[in-house]
């Protein structure tokens, strides 16, 4: 892995390209995610902060780790635009990541509000990762309105069915000039790695961690698919036959004869 | 059965008695229970309409054992498929109904258990239902705590480290007023982070005064599906009026509330039939208010002050393993609480399987945290319970046990916005 292929979101820098979600949250899989799966970021429910609890997750983040509170619990831009506001005030730090929800069956993105909200708040100085369905359309409008990555989502939160919209988040990998970072749906360290040899930025999980046999080697094979994959990208893959094999007599030799 | 619910009080006085007997013997004492009051606002929809002519058709005895099966290799359940899992031939699969429900849960809320404590600020009551412990009818001490009252039982409450409550009354308007439980509602803001409310329906404006003071929850027990069965057990009050129980959560969701919560009292008429309405009541209410947070409560009959005998008849534990099995699959999103009517053993069971949210520190009286949390004598007067609760944990035993058991205990997962 060359030295200098850090992740850059805004004007921060990242060794890592393995991002902890928030979902299922435990101390126990913070250490993990940190020490074994190498995250530097870690996301952070602020409605799971809010709380007088012994155990609270904000005096359990390891020193030079960076926070990314959510704003799950928003269902429109005003109220993602009110929690962020309150991560600010509790010490997260300007890194936000929206998410708004106006379903909670499914728990899919509203990408309608998430535009508005990600303007407002990158108008405000944070660094903005919306968390998003992926559209083309809707990733250049969040582009536009002052997003430091796109976080679409690869299928159904806590599903762990993967790449569903692969080559929708490839489109975004093509086209988008930020940093493609798939959240959502990120089963096992296989899907993990695909995404990233499809161009991915970086990748988040939670509940394959979370849910896991063994949660610490879990979180070390999560570290090494990332890797493998973004080395794999890097590399440049190979001929993928798509269909059978290759003729080894050209089909256009006729022309010739 | 009627007779295992009725008891006369001596301190009642003839005129009361003999009005007590005529609305128990005599049908046409008593109001249509499916006529609204003056005051009762009506809305326009079509949900109650939905889960009635569901239940209405339910025969759980046409379900095979191939239908629970078939019913188990399906991804996503099925209206069908729930009422194949709620039938008597889904029994010898509880174990397999309850590994796939593990499964829902572990994927939509993880390993997590939520605890909160119920609050009960009055027990006057203007209704005669006659299985439960506030009924106008049933002699017993009677209270309501003062705004100063209310806000030390808090204290008390958010010392032992609670931060969700759960705001109940009695359901009389005159006594407990919209006002006063809006008042409690803005105290219970000081001292916790979620504030949720289990009072008398009302209206939407009412819900939305509510929601401005504070509440974001509310939960209604709509009792029973049954409206024959219901308007036999409600003899007199408000709360006898059925169809305006019944879209109380509406109400409540049309007035701001961020989530509702749902439940049928198992025992008091077909469980099976209840449990099928009450889940499709969610799932209807969930397609409608798509935002909304929707939960589930089991609770099954228990006796009450004056009255041992109350019991969940038919509901056996396994039938309410069953029944919590078939809502966790049919509603992999939705909340489930077990409250302390039920067993330490039976609770530190299914919390594994299917249940999100216990209680824990429970008085179902007034007035009295203080005396049973710190054994202190209590100064003022305190009020009966409404019903014995089983599982008396406090809330420190009940963070220890379940994080003895690999869970992990949430006080809170919240945001007033």
């Amino acid at each position: 892995m060359p030295n200098n292929d850090n992740l850059i979101i805004g004007s921060y820098s990242f060794k890592s390209r393995f991002i902890l979600g928030s979902g299922k949250y435990s101390l126990k899989l913070i250490e993990a995610a940190v020490r074994d799966a190498g995250a530097e970021i870690i996301t952070l429910a602020v409605r799971r902060a809010n709380t007088r609890q012994q155990e609270n997750i904000l005096d359990y983040i390891p020193e030079g780790v960076t926070l990314l509170p959510n704003t799950s619990g928003a269902r429109t831009a005003g109220e993602a635009v009110r929690i962020a506001r309150m991560a600010r005030e509790l010490g997260c730090g300007n890194f936000v990541k929206i998410e708004i929800m106006r379903d909670s069956k499914y728990l899919l993105p509203d990408n309608q509000e998430t535009i508005r909200a990600t303007e407002t708040l990158a108008g405000e100085g944070f660094v903005v990762m919306p968390y998003m369905y992926p559209d083309l359309n809707v990733a250049r409008d969040l582009a536009n309105a002052g997003a430091a990555a796109v976080m679409p989502l690869a299928s159904p939160i806590g599903s762990s069915k993967g790449l569903a919209t692969r080559d929708f988040i490839q489109i975004l990998i093509d086209e988008i000039d930020l940093p493609i970072i798939v959240d959502a749906g990120i089963g096992r360290p296989s899907q993990a790695c695909e995404a990233m040899e499809m161009g991915a930025a970086a990748v988040m999980a939670n509940t394959a961690l979370a849910t896991a046999g063994d949660l610490q080697m879990m979180a070390s094979a999560f570290r090494q698919a990332v890797e493998a994959g973004r080395k794999a990208y890097l590399a440049g893959l190979g001929r993928v036959l798509v269909r059978g094999a290759s003729a080894s007599d050209p089909l256009t030799g006729f022309l010739h004869d | 059965m009627e007779n295992q619910f009725f008891v006369d009080s001596e301190y009642l006085s003839p005129e009361a008695l003999a009005k007590k007997h005529r609305l128990e013997t005599d049908p046409s004492s008593r109001k249509n229970h499916m006529e609204y009051l003056p005051g009762m606002e009506k809305i326009h929809s079509d949900v109650c309409r939905s889960v009635m002519e569901h239940m209405n058709a339910y025969d759980c005895t046409r379900y095979t054992a191939k239908d629970v099966q078939t019913a188990l290799e399906h991804t996503v359940c099925s209206i069908e498929d729930f009422k194949a899992l709620l039938s008597p031939a889904a029994e010898p699969f509880l174990e397999e109904m309850a590994r796939r429900a593990r499964l829902e849960t572990s994927r939509h809320f993880g390993n997590t258990v939520y605890l909160f404590t119920p609050l009960y600020i009055a027990n006057y009551c203007e209704n005669y239902c006659v299985y439960c412990g506030f009924n106008c009818y049933n002699h017993i001490h009677r209270m309501k705590l003062t705004m100063e009252q209310i806000e030390h039982e808090m204290q008390v409450i958010a010392d032992s480290g609670m931060e969700e409550i759960l705001i109940l009354t009695g359901e009389s308007r005159t006594q407990s007023s919209v006002r006063y439980i809006g008042e409690a509602c803005r105290l219970a803001r000081k001292y916790f982070r979620m504030v949720g409310l289990e009072i008398y329906p009302v209206n939407t404006d009412e819900y939305r005064y509510l929601h401005t003071c504070g509440a974001d929850y509310v939960t209604v027990f709509q009792e029973t599906y049954d409206t024959d069965r219901y308007e036999a057990l409600h003899l007199l009050g408000h709360k006898r009026v059925w169809p305006y129980r019944f879209d109380a959560q509406e109400r409540a969701l049309m007035g701001g509330m961020r989530g509702v919560a749902f439940s049928a009292l198992l025992g008091l008429s077909d469980f099976r039939k209840d449990a099928l309405a009450t889940a499709l009541h969610v799932y209807y209410l969930q397609r409608k208010y798509p935002q909304a947070e929707m939960s589930l409560s089991c609770p099954r009959l228990r006796p009450i002050i004056n009255n041992d005998k109350i019991n969940p008849r038919d509901v056996g534990e396994k039938q309410l393993c069953q029944i919590i099995c078939a809502y966790r699959i049919f509603l992999p999103f939705a909340g489930i609480t077990v409250s302390s009517r039920e067993s330490a053993r039976f609770r530190d069971g299914i919390v594994k399987i299917a249940a999100t949210k216990v209680s824990a520190g429970v008085s179902t009286g007034i007035g009295d945290h203080e005396s049973k949390y710190t054994g202190k004598q209590a100064d003022g007067a305190q009020g009966d319970e409404q019903f014995e609760i089983n599982d008396s944990r406090s809330f420190g035993e009940m963070y220890a046990d379940m994080a003895d058991k690999g869970l992990q205990p949430v006080l809170n997962d919240y945001l007033y916005v």
